[in-house]
């Protein structure tokens, strides 16, 4: 039994039937990596992943629990965050209070009002936030806009407001689109030492082979809305399936 | 200091020195003199800047933080005013017990409009707090005359009941025995300096209400305000509903509004619904953003610059603009007084809508923002000669 069971999603856009009898297992502590070509239903997956989207069909059970139709904020309260393919960070705020703000969210769990203390006594969390960006080595830029960095830091920062709440499940969409090889590789490295240090479930959407052969323990293809192989890295480099639906149109 | 750190606390004592030393700031030329006209510091208008700077900071507090533009407030301050005024009729004219009712009352029904109109963002929202206001002002003008005696404005009668009222207490707003509307004239060489007793009451209850503003700006609620003008989605993806923050943020600044509402009435006895119209919501708009909203001086600031200009430049009429020019030659006179006197007297609205559109175009930031500019300028002349000073200025407060 998986942490993350999909079973027999369907989803359909009017004439589009961008899910088809999905099934998926995503075990704990593991990264799993999901491919397809453009199409294949990858991000439509996600967004029933995150509830963003409610599927026709099916069940999606994190931990036991259902995720469907609840809102975004009552899933990542069940321990899922989600890394999006362009960045959402606080643009206006400094880097700092952008790591700050999941820690106030981690520990007070739903509103509270605050409006006496001050953000610099809360020691605590302040400490926290700013191991959280060591950790993704942006300690240096703590006080910049997060508006101004680059499109890399904007990436680790928020990947850094998502590990700082502890998530048992990470889902990543697409984390090195548009970086550079230096980039990616540096992108690479940190998921694994971040996977070393700590029990967490990644599950990743990604176009770059490059990545998914680096990072994945488990493999999906999917194709034209359905899995078509799961397996390990390994296998999947040469299946022939594979091969035809997804490699082979790319190189 | 009382919870703030050092620069804070100097700021806020900056503040306190220069709300209390307004009647010197704002009486800058002697009587009597040519200039005397643009003195300013004279109670009525002191303390309209007062109460319609608590207005402007409570304003703040949800469009400067959270971006939920508003176009409603003035139904809150309308409440207010209407609370203090009942409170005349049924208890007597200290002022306490009506401001205290107009910041109850004036939260509940911030907590009734918010509820409802927070579920939708952007001009949804706008739109929707501006037919409530609309709502209420109808409601006021028309349907609910047994309570705000409709086109006619509630007022104290004598048969009102009062029954807190004592043999000897004055018949005007008072608190516990301080006469608002009294004032003591200091009179200086040339100058006349006017402290009045109402201003005061103001000036202290403004600072409150800054200190207040103060708190929540550098508070985790404050950080969370900010979060949502930032990005929803990421908050909401962080685990947190935006609706709770809005909703808190929108009835503190109702409650800020209704305050300023019930102050309005506590200066003079009166309320009418006209004091809910459009007009108000969006005189409180122009405000926060020609000071600079979401920092915390610029609606202060804005407030005092347009009520200055509503009294002010309302005051030079085509007399004064004769008497000005009157060293040019008698047709020239005339086209340039005709001309000015479109922008000044009753045309001063003209002159603040120019304002507003140089101020929006050329400093987004607002008032604030200018000063700021200026103030880099200052420094980055100063350090010239070294040429390392790093260009980008800390934000504005």
């Amino acid at each position: 039994m998986g942490i993350l069971e999909v079973k027999d999603v369907n989803k359909r856009f009017g004439g589009l039937h961008a899910l088809k009898d999905v099934n998926l297992s995503i075990k704990e502590d593991t990264i799993h990596a999901i491919i397809g070509p453009n199409g294949a239903g990858k991000s439509t997956l996600l967004n029933v992943l995150v509830g963003k989207l409610v599927p026709d069909t099916g069940s999606v059970m994190f931990d036991g629990q259902s995720v469907l139709g609840r809102k975004p904020h009552e899933i990542n309260q069940m321990g899922i965050s989600r890394v999006f393919q362009t960045p959402e960070i606080f643009g206006d705020l400094t880097v700092l209070e952008n790591v700050l703000i999941p820690c106030f969210a981690k520990r007070d769990g739903a509103f509270r009002m605050h409006a006496f203390e001050t953000v610099e006594s809360e020691a605590e969390l302040i400490d926290l936030a700013e191991r959280a960006l060591v950790d993704v080595n942006m300690a240096d830029k703590r006080h910049h806009h997060a508006a101004s960095l680059s499109r890399g830091d904007k990436r680790r920062l928020e990947m850094a407001m998502c590990l700082v709440q502890r998530p048992r499940l990470l889902l990543l969409d697409e984390p090195t689109a548009g970086m550079a090889r230096a980039n990616t590789n540096r992108t690479i490295d940190l998921l694994r030492d971040i996977k070393e240090r700590r029990e967490i479930t990644m599950v990743i959407i990604e176009h770059d082979m490059h990545v998914v052969f680096s990072l994945a323990q488990r493999i999906t293809v999917l194709a034209q809305g359905s899995p078509l192989v799961e397996d390990t890295p390994e296998n999947i480099k040469g299946h022939p399936k594979v091969q035809e639906a997804y490699l082979g149109e790319a190189h | 200091m009382l919870g703030l750190n050092k620069r804070d606390t100097r700021f806020l004592l900056i503040v306190i020195a220069l709300t209390l030393l307004t009647p010197f700031i704002l009486q800058p030329f002697p009587e009597g003199s040519a200039l005397a006209q643009f003195n300013a510091g004279y109670p009525d208008l002191m303390q309209r800047i007062a109460i319609f700077g608590i207005f402007a900071i409570g304003f703040n507090i949800l469009f400067g933080l959270t971006g939920y533009l508003s176009f409603g407030h003035a139904a809150f301050l309308g409440v207010g005013s209407y609370s203090v005024v009942w409170m005349y009729k049924l208890l007597d004219y200290n002022v306490l017990p009506g401001l205290v009712l107009a910041i109850i009352t004036s939260g509940l029904f911030a907590l009734a409009i918010g509820y409802l109109s927070l579920r939708r963002s952007g001009i949804y929202f706008s739109i929707l707090t501006l037919a409530f206001a609309q709502m209420s002002f109808n409601l006021a003008y028309s349907v609910l005359t047994p309570i705000t005696n409709g086109e006619t404005g509630l007022q104290v009668y004598t048969s009102d009941p009062q029954y807190l009222m004592s043999e000897g207490e004055p018949i005007t707003p008072h608190l516990f025995g301080l006469v608002m509307n009294e004032s003591y004239k200091l009179n200086l060489g040339g100058w006349v300096f006017t402290f009045n007793i109402g201003y005061y009451f103001t000036a202290v209850i403004a600072i409150l209400a800054f200190y207040l503003s103060l708190r929540i700006f550098r508070s985790p609620f404050g950080l969370m305000l900010r979060a949502v003008k930032s990005n929803q989605t990421r908050l909401n993806y962080t685990g947190l509903n935006a609706r709770p923050y809005t909703l808190a943020a929108f009835v503190i600044s109702g409650m800020y509004a209704g305050l300023a509402g019930g102050l309005l009435a506590a200066m003079d006895p009166l309320a009418g619904a006209e004091r809910m119209q459009w007009t108000e919501s969006g005189a409180v708009v122009i405000m926060t953003i020609l000071g600079g909203a979401g920092t915390l001086m610029g609606p202060v600031l804005g407030a005092g610059f347009i009520k200055y200009l509503e009294k002010i430049f309302s005051k030079i009429n085509e007399n004064v603009l004769e008497g000005w020019f009157s060293f040019l030659p008698e047709p020239l006179r005339e086209v340039v007084v005709w001309i000015f006197s479109r922008f000044t007297g009753e045309g001063w609205a003209l002159t603040l809508g120019l304002m507003f559109m140089l101020v929006v175009i050329f400093l987004p930031g607002g008032l604030m923002e200018g000063g700021e500019r200026i103030r880099n300028l200052i420094r980055r002349k100063k350090n010239k000669p070294g040429d390392g000073a790093s260009p980008d200025g800390t934000p504005a407060e």
